[in-house]
C-alpha cells in the first residue's frame, strides 16, 4: 500500500525518507520510514482504527501521538498492550489488533454498545448474582473473556534487561523549552546536569506546536538552546523518568534499561496533557487532539485528515488551524467555545484564510461513517448555558475533528513527591502547590503559556533550587505577550443519546459519573472504584479534568474540594522485565563448592547456601544416604559444615553477654571448653542454638545455625544496644570455613593429615577446644559430636577451606573416609536425637517442651525469654518432643504428619525416618503430656489418612550413654 | 441479561436510591460509635443493626468510606492457617463470605478460584504439609500436591529445575478465593444504612473522652460525641487510636505493597503464592494481574511506593512467570499494616471499660470481614465475647499464650 497521507519535506522532523520499512498490521503489509512509530506509519497509509474499546468494542484510534492514552494500543507477537503511538516500526514487525471478537474492523462484540442503558455505571454490582454461585459458575467466567485487553505470549523468548546507575544536581524531566532553558541555566551555574526526555529528539512542543503566524520562533528557540546545553549536561533522550520515589530517587526507562538516578534535586518541566473535549461520538477514530494532529504533521510528515472542523478554546487551536492548512487540509471551521476571546495573531491569521470561525460554540456531536469506523460528520452548535446547546450553528462533512478546549498539568510525579493539586477557579485550571524540597516545576506544567514565559520559568526554577543565575540568565523582564487563559471553564456537553465519553479507557460516558455520585459514590476516590474512571491503563489522564467538574456540579462542591485521585507510580505503563530485570539474586558457596560438585553432590537450598544433601544419583538418593550414614557409624566420615555461623563475642563482658543473650550459664566456663548454647525470644521460645568455644578469659567463638545466623547477630546487636557491655560483636560466617570429620576413625584421618598437638581423649577431651594447625593449616578444633561419634570440627579461615578438605580427602582415603551430606547428617543427629531448630520446634516451643531444661542455668539472674519461661513453666505444660519408633516394614510417617487421639490432634511428627543403624522407623513428635510414658502408642495419621501405631521410646535412639562421642 | 438490569434500561430517569446516603450532621449521642469506615468497622454496624437490633450506630470515617487497608489490600480469601484457632476462624469467615451477594443484594463477585502455595525449601514443604493435615482435620480443602498436579493447575508456571529456586511442592486449597473487595464494604455499607446506621465520612475521630476508666464518648473534627460503647476498627492506626484511649498495643505497623498490571485476557485461574520469593500473583476478573509481597522491612506510617520494593517483586514475579518480563505493570500503591507478635488479630475488651478492640490485622484483614464484624457485633451487643474470638483476646499477650501463625502468613496473605 502507498503511503498516500504522507506529506513531502520539511514535514516529518523524525522520520527519514531513506529508509522504507515494510510491517504488517491485521494481516496486511504497510511500509513507512524508519523513525514511523506504529500509528504514525498506518495513518501515513490511511490506516485509523486501531483497537477496540475495553467495554463497548467501538472502534478507536489516534487520540494524542503522544503514547498517553489507550486507544492506540495493539497486539504485538511477544507483547500485548503495545502503544502503536510510541512503538517505533522495524522491518518485519508483525502487529495485530487486540480485543475483538471476529476481526478488527468487524467486531461483532459491538452490539454491546446498543444495549448501554442497561449496563449501568457499576451494573456488575447490580446483577449476576441470583441463584446463588451463578456469579462464579458463569457470569464471571464470561466475563474473565470478555474483559481484559491483549494477550500474553506464555511461550515468549526471554529478553535481556539490564540496570545502571546514575548520580546528579539535577534531575530535569522533559526536554521542552523550559526544561532546556533550566538545563542551560543550571549548566552555567556550575550543576551537573541530567536532562531526560520521552521523545527521540529534544524540543518538546517547539517540534510541532504553532507558537506563532510565520513558525519560525520555536524552531530558532530550539536551536538556540540545544547549542546553549551542547556538551554541558548529560542528555537521555528516549528516556521516561517512570516514578518520583523519596529523595529524588528516580527510575528512568531507556528501552531495556532502568536508570537509577539518585539526584540532589528535581525539576519537573513535563508540560501539560491536552484534554479531550466531551461530545457524542467523541471517541471516534478521526478525532483527536490538536496537537496530535500536529505532531503528525510536523514529526512524522503524515497529513492526519482531508477536512477538518476544530473545536477551541485557547489560542493553540488557532495553531492547529494553520497547521492543517499548512499541510493542505481544509478546514470546514473553528468553533471557539469562548464567546468573545481576546485577539491573538493566530486566531487573527486563521480568519485570514477565510476560516470560518464560530465564536461561543462547540462540537456537539459527530456522526460516523459505517461500523464507527470513522468521523464523517461534526454538528457545531452555540453554547445556551453551562454544557448545553442551542439549535443553530452548523452540520459539516469532514474526515478530521481536532480538539483543544484545556489542560491538565502532568500533575504526576509533583504529586508522587508531595505536591498537591488546587484549583484556580479564575484559570479554570488546576494548580500544583505545596512542592517538596529540592523539588522545582519550570513551563506549562507551571502554567507558563507562551515561550518566553516558559523560558523565564525553566531559569527562574533553577533559581529557586539556590543556584545563583549568570547575569544573562537572570532576565526578569516580562515581555509583551500576555499571559493566555488556555483552559474554559466547562468542556463537558451531555447528549440525549450519551456516547460522550469522559473515559475513553473504560467507556465511560457523563451519565456514568453523574449516576455514580447518585448511587452515593460521590467521593472522587469512591466515584473512580465505583466507576472504574481512571483505572485503566493510562490512569486517567484525559478524564481526571472531566471527572472533578462532574463530580463537583453533582455534589455542589468545589472543584479543588473535589479533587483527583492519587497519583501513584510509574508515570507510564512499565514493563515488569525493566523493573525485575536483573534481579540480584545472590547464592552462596562454601570454599568446597567445587569438590562437592566433583563428588557428584545433590545440592538443597540452605538460606542463601547450596549444600550438599547427599552424594550420588537421585534415583539412588535412599542408598546413597543410608551408604554415608553406615560410613560415619562403622568408620568415618566428613561432612562441609562451612555454612554452620560464626560469631566472636570478645572484650570484658563477653561472658556476662553470653549469659544474658543465651539460656546456659558461660562465666564459670573454662578457657579450652565449649558449651551447648540455646537462645529464646522474649517470649521464652527457642529460636537458635549452637556452641559456645570459650578460646581465651575475654574471647568466645559461637556457632548459630545455617539460617538463623543473620538473626542472632541482629538480636545481640539490638539488645546489646541497651545493656551497652563491653563486648565486641562479630558475625564471621563467611570468614570461616568448617568440616567436621566423624567416626571412630577420626583421629587417625587427622593425624594423617598433618595435626600440631596431642589429639589422645586424654589431652583433647569431648567438648574441647583448641587452636592448632592441621595439614599446615591455621585451625580451630571443636570436639562436638552432633551426629554421636568420635568427632572433630575443624574451622579455618575460609580461604583455605579447599585447601583442608583435599587434605582431609588424601589423609582420609587409606580408612575409606566417606564424604556426608545434610541428609545423611540429620539421619544421624535424630539417632542421637538433637533437635533442629525450625525442624523439631516451631514459633511456639518452649524450652522444657523440646527437653531442653538442662540447657536453663536455674541460678542466673536473667537470660533473654526467662520471664516468660518462668511464667509459662508455671502452667501445666501442654505438649512435649517424644521419641518414637515402628517397625521397619510399617507405613513411614512423614514430617508433620498428626498424631490423632480420638477425634482430637494430640501432636504432631517433626523428624522421622527408617534408620539403617537399628533397623527401624524412627522419629521424634511432639504428643501430650499424658503420652510422653515410654511404650505408650501413639496413633499417627500418614498419607492417604493411614493410622499408623507407634511406640514412645527413650532419646536417644543411639548410644545413650554417649561413649562413643567421646572415645 | 439479568433482569435486575432492565428497569435501568426502561425507566426514563436513574432510578437511583443511594446506597449510603449523607447522613447531615452528627448526632451528640449514640449507642454505638465506630471508629473506622472500612470493612471491618462496617461490617460490625450492618451486624449489630441487622442481628442485635442496635440501630443508634455511627460509624465514623476519616477519609472516604473503605478508603483505607480495605481498599489497597489485594482482596485474597482463604482459610489454610496453621493453628486450630485460626483455621476454625476464618473457615467460619468464608462461610459467610459465600453468601454475602445474596444477602446485600449487591454483588461482591465472591469466586473460589483456589489458592496455591508453592515450596521452595523442604522446610516448607514440612510446613504445608503442616498446615494441609491441620485444614484437612478441621473440614477445610487443603493438601500438599507435586509438581505434575501444580501444572495441571497453572500450566504456565515455571517449574524448572534450574531456577534458583525450584518449586519442590504445592499447597494447594481449593476452598481459596477472590472477591470485588471494595464491594464487600460498599455491600455492608448499604445493608447497614438502610438498617439506619449513621456513616460519617470526612469525619476524623481527634480523641478519646472516658471517665472512671469507662469510654464516654469521642472527640472529632466535627464536634463531641457521647456514647455508651466504642469499637475501633482503624487497621494501620490501631496503635494511634489506643494511645489516644489511654493504652498501648503491641503492634508495629509496616507498609505493604501492592501492583497491579495492565488489563489482559484471562492467563492464570488461580491464585499463585510463594513464600520464598515473597511473591504471589492472581489475576482479576478485569484482566489485571496483582502482584504482591511481604511487608516493607521496617516500620512507617506512610502509604508511599518504593523502587527497591518495586524491582525484587517484579523479578520474583517474572521468576515464576518468565513471560509477565512482556506484561505492563499500571500502578503501585501501599496500605499498613498493623503487625502483633503472633501474626494473629486481637479482637474484644480493651483495658477502658466499653472500649472494643479489632486490631492488628496485619495483612490477613480482609478476609476476616465477615466473622469478624459478625463476632465483633455479638461481642458488643453481649458484652461478652465468643467462643471463636476468645483466644484473639488482647490478654493472651500477659498470658503468653499466643496464636502464632508467622509461618502461614507472611508472603501469602
Amino acid at each position: 500500500m502507498t503511503q498516500d497521507n504522507r506529506l513531502p519535506a520539511p514535514h516529518g522532523l523524525l522520520i527519514d525518507r531513506q529508509q522504507t520499512l515494510t510491517f504488517k498490521f491485521d494481516g496486511r503489509e504497510y511500509s513507512g520510514y524508519a523513525g514511523d512509530s506504529i500509528a504514525s506509519a498506518l495513518a501515513a497509509n490511511n490506516v485509523w482504527l486501531l483497537s477496540r474499546s475495553f467495554k463497548y468494542h467501538r472502534p478507536r484510534g489516534i487520540l494524542t501521538m503522544a503514547g498517553q492514552d489507550a486507544n492506540t494500543m495493539v497486539q504485538l507477537p511477544d507483547e500485548p498492550n503495545v502503544l502503536a503511538d510510541r512503538e517505533a516500526i522495524r522491518e518485519g514487525l508483525i502487529v495485530e489488533g487486540q480485543n475483538y471478537n471476529g476481526s478488527l474492523t468487524n467486531d461483532r462484540d459491538m452490539f454491546v454498545q446498543n444495549f448501554a442503558r442497561f449496563l449501568p455505571v457499576g451494573f456488575y454490582y447490580k446483577a449476576f448474582y441470583k441463584p446463588k454461585r451463578i456469579w462464579e459458575n458463569f457470569w464471571e467466567p464470561y466475563f474473565r473473556k470478555k474483559a481484559g485487553l491483549g494477550k500474553v505470549n506464555e511461550a515468549a523468548q526471554e529478553q535481556y534487561f539490564d540496570k545502571k546507575y546514575e548520580f546528579c544536581d539535577i534531575a530535569i524531566i522533559g526536554g521542552g523549552a523550559a526544561g532546556l532553558s533550566a538545563a542551560a541555566a543550571a549548566a552555567d551555574a556550575g550543576a551537573d546536569v541530567i536532562l531526560i526526555d520521552e521523545n527521540p529528539q529534544l524540543g518538546g512542543a517547539l517540534n510541532y506546536a504553532r507558537f506563532d503566524v510565520e513558525d519560525s520562533a520555536a524552531a530558532a528557540l530550539r536551536q538556540q538552546l540545544l547549542d546553549k546545553i551542547a556538551g554541558r549536561v548529560r542528555v537521555f533522550s528516549n528516556a521516561v523518568c517512570n516514578g518520583w520515589f523519596a529523595d529524588h530517587y528516580l527510575p528512568v526507562i531507556c528501552g531495556n534499561r532502568l536508570h537509577k538516578i539518585r539526584a540532589k534535586q528535581c525539576i519537573v518541566a513535563g508540560g501539560n496533557i491536552e484534554q479531550p473535549l466531551v461530545f457524542h461520538n467523541n471517541d471516534l477514530p478521526g478525532i483527536m487532539q490538536g496537537s496530535a494532529a500536529q505532531r503528525l504533521i510536523k514529526l512524522y510528515g503524515v497529513r492526519p485528515g482531508s477536512r477538518a472542523v476544530v473545536a477551541t478554546a485557547n489560542s493553540a487551536g488557532y495553531g492547529v488551524c494553520l497547521d492543517l492548512l499548512d499541510a493542505g487540509v481544509s478546514v470546514a471551521a473553528v468553533a471557539d467555545l469562548r464567546t468573545d476571546p481576546p485577539p491573538h495573531p493566530l486566531a487573527q491569521a486563521v480568519a485570514e484564510r477565510n476560516v470560518k470561525i464560530w465564536h461561543g460554540h462547540t462540537v456537539y456531536e459527530a456522526t460516523p461513517t459505517a461500523g464507527y469506523r470513522h468521523v464523517s460528520t461534526a454538528a457545531i452548535r452555540p453554547l445556551s448555558g453551562r454544557g448545553t446547546c442551542s439549535s443553530g450553528g452548523d452540520t459539516l462533512e469532514c474526515d478530521l475533528i481536532c480538539m483543544s478546549p484545556g489542560y491538565m498539568p502532568a500533575w504526576q510525579l509533583p504529586c508522587q513527591a508531595g505536591a498537591q493539586l488546587g484549583y484556580d477557579d479564575t484559570r479554570a485550571a488546576f494548580t500544583l502547590e505545596n512542592l517538596p524540597q529540592g523539588f522545582a516545576l519550570a513551563g506549562a506544567i507551571n502554567n507558563s503559556t507562551t515561550l518566553a514565559a516558559a523560558c523565564r520559568d525553566g531559569r527562574r526554577a533553577v533559581a529557586t533550587l539556590g543556584y545563583s543565575l549568570t547575569t544573562e540568565n537572570n532576565d526578569n523582564t516580562s515581555d509583551e505577550e500576555a499571559e493566555e487563559m488556555i483552559n474554559t471553564d466547562w468542556h463537558i456537553f451531555p447528549h440525549p443519546r450519551g456516547k460522550e465519553f469522559v473515559d475513553f479507557d473504560e467507556d465511560l460516558q457523563v451519565a456514568d459519573i453523574l449516576n455514580a455520585a447518585a448511587d452515593g459514590y460521590d467521593h472522587v476516590q469512591l466515584a473512580k472504584r465505583y466507576s472504574t474512571a481512571g483505572m485503566g491503563p493510562s490512569q486517567g489522564r484525559h478524564a481526571a479534568l472531566s471527572v472533578a467538574r462532574l463530580l463537583a456540579s453533582a455534589s455542589g462542591k468545589s472543584i479543588a474540594e473535589t479533587g483527583i485521585t492519587t497519583a501513584r507510580p510509574p508515570f507510564a505503563a512499565e514493563k515488569l522485565g525493566v523493573m525485575g530485570g536483573r534481579h540480584f539474586n545472590p547464592e552462596r558457596h562454601t570454599a568446597m563448592h567445587q569438590q562437592h560438585i566433583a563428588l557428584g553432590a545433590q545440592f538443597m537450598p540452605a538460606g542463601l547456601w547450596l549444600r550438599p544433601a547427599y552424594y550420588g544419583e537421585p534415583h539412588a538418593r535412599q542408598q546413597c544416604i543410608e551408604k554415608e550414614v553406615l560410613a560415619v557409624r562403622n568408620n568415618v566420615g566428613m561432612v562441609d559444615v562451612s555454612t554452620l555461623g560464626g560469631l566472636e563475642i570478645c572484650g570484658s563482658d563477653a561472658g556476662e553477654f553470653l549469659n544474658r543473650i543465651y539460656t546456659g550459664s558461660f562465666t564459670k566456663q573454662a578457657v579450652g571448653r565449649t558449651r551447648y548454647v540455646a537462645m529464646c525470644n522474649e517470649q521464652g521460645v527457642v529460636i537458635d542454638d549452637g556452641v559456645a568455644c570459650r578460646l581465651h578469659e575475654q574471647h568466645y567463638y559461637v556457632t548459630a545455625t545455617t539460617s538463623g545466623v543473620d538473626n542472632v547477630y541482629r538480636n545481640m546487636l539490638r539488645w546489646n544496644a541497651q545493656w551497652c557491655l563491653d563486648v565486641d560483636i562479630s558475625n564471621v560466617s563467611a570468614a570461616w570455613a568448617a568440616v567436621n570429620v566423624a567416626g571412630v576413625k577420626a583421629r587417625e584421618v587427622l593425624q594423617r593429615a598433618g595435626c600440631d598437638i596431642d589429639l589422645s581423649t586424654e589431652a583433647f577431651s569431648y567438648m574441647a577446644v583448641k587452636t592448632a594447625t592441621v595439614a599446615g593449616i591455621p585451625a580451630r578444633l571443636i570436639r562436638v559430636g552432633f551426629v554421636g561419634e568420635m568427632g572433630y570440627e575443624i574451622h579455618v579461615p575460609a580461604t583455605f577451606g579447599n585447601a583442608l578438605w583435599q587434605a582431609l580427602t588424601a589423609a582420609g582415603a587409606e580408612f575409606n573416609i566417606q564424604p556426608f551430606g545434610v541428609e545423611a547428617q540429620r539421619l544421624l543427629r535424630l539417632e542421637k536425637a538433637h533437635i533442629i531448630i525450625g525442624q523439631d520446634t516451631d514459633s511456639m516451643s518452649f524450652p522444657h517442651e523440646v527437653n531442653l531444661e538442662w540447657a536453663l542455668a536455674k541460678n542466673k539472674p536473667f537470660f533473654v525469654g526467662a520471664r516468660a519461661f518462668e511464667i509459662v513453666s508455671k502452667r501445666p505444660l501442654q505438649r512435649r518432643l517424644v521419641g518414637f519408633s515402628l517397625p521397619a516394614d510399617s507405613p513411614k510417617p512423614k514430617e508433620a504428619h498428626l498424631v490423632i487421639s480420638g477425634e482430637a490432634m494430640s501432636g504432631r511428627v517433626t523428624s522421622c525416618e527408617y534408620s539403617p543403624t537399628l533397623n527401624k522407623i524412627i522419629g521424634m513428635a511432639y504428643v501430650t503430656p499424658q503420652q510422653t510414658e515410654i511404650g505408650t502408642t501413639i496413633n499417627i495419621r500418614t498419607d492417604g489418612g493411614v493410622m499408623a501405631a507407634a511406640q514412645v521410646e527413650a532419646l536417644p535412639f543411639y548410644d545413650a550413654e554417649g561413649a562413643r562421642q567421646k572415645l | 441479561m439479568p433482569f435486575g438490569l432492565l428497569k435501568y434500561g426502561l425507566s426514563r430517569r436513574y432510578p437511583a436510591k443511594k446506597h449510603f446516603g449523607t447522613p447531615g450532621d452528627l448526632k451528640s449521642s449514640y449507642d454505638v460509635v465506630i471508629i473506622g469506615g472500612g470493612g471491618h468497622g462496617l461490617a460490625a454496624a450492618y451486624y449489630l443493626a441487622k442481628e442485635h437490633g442496635i440501630r443508634k450506630i455511627a460509624v465514623l470515617e476519616k477519609a472516604y468510606l473503605a478508603g483505607g487497608n480495605t481498599a489497597r489490600n489485594t482482596a485474597v480469601i482463604r482459610s489454610n492457617y496453621l493453628t486450630e484457632e485460626g483455621v476454625t476462624f476464618y473457615r467460619e469467615s468464608l462461610k459467610l463470605f459465600r453468601d454475602l451477594s445474596n444477602e446485600f443484594d449487591y454483588n461482591i463477585m465472591y469466586s473460589q478460584r483456589g489458592q496455591l502455595t508453592l515450596a521452595h525449601t523442604d522446610a516448607a514443604v514440612r510446613s504445608f504439609r503442616w498446615r494441609a493435615e491441620v485444614n484437612k482435620h478441621l473440614g477445610v480443602q487443603s493438601e500438599l500436591i507435586g509438581i505434575d498436579d501444580i501444572l495441571k493447575l497453572v500450566p504456565n508456571l515455571n517449574v524448572s529445575a534450574d531456577a534458583r529456586y525450584p518449586i519442590l511442592a504445592g499447597l494447594w486449597h481449593a476452598d481459596g478465593a477472590t472477591a470485588r473487595h471494595d464491594a464487600v464494604a460498599w455491600g455492608y455499607a448499604k445493608g447497614a444504612a438502610e438498617r439506619g446506621v449513621e456513616i460519617h465520612q470526612l469525619t476524623e475521630v481527634t480523641d478519646i473522652v472516658s471517665s472512671g476508666g469507662r469510654v464516654t464518648g469521642v472527640e472529632t473534627n466535627r464536634g463531641s460525641v457521647s456514647c455508651d460503647v466504642v469499637l475501633q476498627a482503624v487497621a494501620g492506626a490501631s496503635s494511634l487510636l489506643a494511645k489516644k484511649a489511654g493504652f498501648r498495643l503491641p503492634i508495629v505497623s509496616y507498609p505493604l505493597q501492592a501492583m497491579v498490571t495492565q488489563p489482559l485476557k484471562p492467563f492464570i485461574n488461580p491464585h499463585v503464592s510463594s513464600t520464598q520469593l515473597h511473591c504471589y500473583v492472581h489475576q482479576t476478573a478485569r484482566g489485571e494481574v496483582v502482584i504482591g509481597g511481604g511487608s516493607d522491612p521496617y516500620p512507617l506510617y506512610s502509604t508511599r511506593s518504593t523502587l527497591d520494593l518495586k524491582e525484587s517483586l517484579l523479578g520474583h514475579a517474572a521468576e515464576m512467570f518468565p513471560f509477565l518480563a512482556q506484561v505492563r505493570l499500571l500502578r503501585q500503591w501501599a496500605g499498613i499494616t498493623d503487625m502483633t507478635p503472633d501474626y494473629s488479630p486481637i479482637m474484644g475488651v480493651s483495658p477502658l471499660e466499653n472500649y472494643y478492640l479489632d486490631a492488628g490485622w496485619g495483612t490477613w484483614g480482609f478476609k476476616a470481614i465477615p466473622i469478624c464484624g459478625k463476632l465483633m457485633a455479638q461481642c458488643i451487643a453481649e458484652r461478652s465475647a465468643p467462643a471463636l474470638m476468645q483466644p484473639f483476646a488482647l490478654s493472651r499477650f500477659d498470658r503468653l499464650e499466643q496464636v502464632n501463625e508467622m509461618g502461614a502468613t507472611a508472603a501469602s496473605h
